[in-house]
């Protein structure tokens, strides 16, 4: 079957018609772009298909132990997650656009929007956006409506993926975007503290940041509200079992990553994007938001509210016009914390910081082996300085069967020898052990 | 119906001019056509305009539409009753339902349309 639907003869009495040639037809196309020829094999069978394709996924380590984090992690996922989940009822990415006639899946957005609600300790949450780095670029742009300024201030301990995506879609914006360096793992609360003026919309901070280092950003909230800004922060959600929460900080607008409830890692996702505000800024929030009503019998219904802030109505004036939510990663992340309740998140989190605790007693037990900060509070990640370059020694310890950590090079300068290591509730002593004896060889 | 005491642009706000102050509202076109007015977000006082600037936004159950500067200045005095109120715009836009004041800094109008004026905009629109 061709790819172009028309015939050879049909193609020629089109162009006929229209006085050109093939090449006339294409002519406003510079030269050097237009291939010369495509690689294009002759069509396989539905079989050879389907051989080539596992013969590529078996490229894939899929049974590295995994220390991998960075914004995402390898947590237990129950099977009655996806046996919910997987229920045809619920397959659509989107919240439909005839809204109302889909009261069940305005529910569970309802009640995902209540959850992440009680998560971060703040009003009011949308149904949900793409990914972590798209809601804190939302959250940034959000700040700057509300502020009518246009200075952002962003540390560079929140996750270099976010800050790349930040300053890609900020590129050709009015935006001052300034970064300040990370004193010690931490913010540095100084240099943000000289550069917050009566311009600056907003700080952004990450808690725990991108080392893994946890922090209480109460002081900065007082000091961006001071100042007439807001304090964006952008956290992990199982952390929240057992952390501070951004409300409790004082956070204007809390955004994260939401994969780590129920969604499994993966290159290039589907991924979770939340977002939380106080109830004064909700209708400078994008996303769509779903809200609890009567009809007019006095039953219980749901409905998509405050819709004028949105693309179809406002238009080009919308609050955003690429926040399309992840409904079923929403349901996902919905369903999998009513599985683990209030007291299962409090223990897979309590899990995950002692393990990771016991992960860098371990490591750094190690000769030549040291912690990269004086970590005072860490949650389940940590950077480790060895004594030779990180990305080398995490290639060797993929062949040993780990997948080790991140090397912080990628993104921080004068951090070759760091390596960012990540510990869920699903690694056992065993495996912590088993990792730090395969340091110890490849080193 | 259009009161003739007032000016009015093409976008349907109407204005009064007192002395270098001018008041600005929507015309009852303008909230006829919105329909049921649910929230409005005023603007910050003492900010600076341009003649078309925006200087609120009006939402309804349908709609969401800017409300335009018609003159250069600087916003006086908003209409804060409308933030707990804002169907005083679909009742009485024309008094209650004002919802800014500009002190103008070019008192010029002949881009303002008079009643009559506005009369037969209407017909052709």
């Amino acid at each position: 079957m061709s790819f172009i639907a028309n015939t050879q003869e049909q193609q020629k009495k089109m162009l006929s018609e229209i006085g050109l040639s093939m090449d006339g037809l294409f002519s406003d196309i510079p030269k050097e772009l237009i291939a010369k020829k495509f690689n294009l094999p002759s069509g396989m069978s539905e079989f050879e298909v389907r051989n080539r394709l596992a013969e590529l996924a078996g490229k894939n380590h899929i049974d590295l132990t995994c220390f991998l984090g960075g914004g995402f992690y390898d947590h237990f996922i129950p099977a009655a997650v996806y046996a919910i989940t997987g229920r045809s009822e619920f397959y659509t990415a989107y919240t439909p656009y005839q809204p109302e006639i889909s009261q069940g899946t305005l529910q569970a957005i309802f009640e995902y929007q209540s959850l992440i609600c009680r998560l971060t300790e703040m009003q009011t949450s949308n149904a949900s956006l793409y990914d972590g780095g798209t809601a804190l670029y939302e959250a940034m742009m959000m700040a700057l409506r509300i502020t009518g300024r246009n200075k952002i201030l962003i540390d560079d301990s929140v996750n270099p993926i976010y800050r790349v995506m930040i300053h890609s879609y900020t590129k050709n914006l009015s935006i001052a975007l300034e970064e300040t360096k990370n004193e010690q793992g931490l913010i540095n609360r100084k240099a943000l503290l000289e550069k917050l003026d009566d311009n600056t919309a907003a700080i952004i901070v990450q808690n725990p940041n991108f080392f893994g280092c946890v922090d209480d950003f109460t002081d900065m909230a007082e000091a961006a509200h001071k100042k007439g800004a807001l304090l964006i922060v952008s956290c992990y959600p199982i952390s929240l079992g057992i952390l501070k929460t951004p409300g409790a900080m004082g956070a204007d607008i809390v955004t994260g990553e939401g994969q780590s409830l129920g969604l499994p890692m993966s290159f290039g996702g589907p991924y979770l994007g939340f977002m939380a505000t106080k109830k004064d800024y909700v209708r400078k929030m994008p996303g769509r938001i779903v809200g609890r009503t009567k009809d007019k019998q006095g039953r219980t219904g749901f409905v998509l509210t405050l819709q004028a802030r949105e693309q179809h109505i406002r238009r080009d004036k919308a609050t955003s016009n690429i926040c399309s939510n992840e409904a079923l990663c929403a349901l996902t992340a919905l369903v999998y914390s009513s599985l683990l309740g209030k007291e299962g998140l409090k223990q897979t989190a309590q899990l995950c910081a002692d393990k990771a605790s016991y992960a860098l007693q371990r490591m750094t037990s190690i000769k030549g082996v040291k912690s990269r900060f004086e970590v005072k509070w860490f949650f389940n990640e940590f950077v480790l300085e060895l004594p030779a370059n990180a990305a080398e020694i995490a290639g060797k310890l993929i062949e040993k069967g780990f997948a080790a950590g991140f090397p912080l090079s990628r993104y921080y300068q004068g951090m070759e020898n760091s390596l960012l290591i990540a510990v869920t509730e699903k690694r056992t002593k065993q495996q912590i052990g088993m990792l730090a004896e395969a340091l110890e060889a490849v080193l | 119906m259009v009161p003739e005491n007032l000016l009015y642009t093409k976008d349907h706000e109407w204005t009064q001019i007192q002395g270098d102050v001018a008041i600005i509202g929507i015309d009852d076109y303008a909230q006829h056509s919105l329909g049921e007015i649910t929230f409005i977000e005023l603007p910050a006082v003492k900010k600076k305009l341009n003649v078309h600037d925006t200087i609120a936004a009006v939402e309804s159950s349908k709609a969401a539409s800017d409300v335009y500067s018609p003159f250069a200045g600087e916003i006086i005095e908003v209409n804060e009753e409308l933030s707990s109120r804002p169907e005083l715009i679909n009742q009485d836009c024309y008094k209650s339902g004002w919802i800014c004041k500009i002190k103008i800094s070019n008192p010029d109008t002949r881009h303002l349309m008079n009643s009559a004026q506005y009369e037969e905009y209407l017909k052709t629109i």
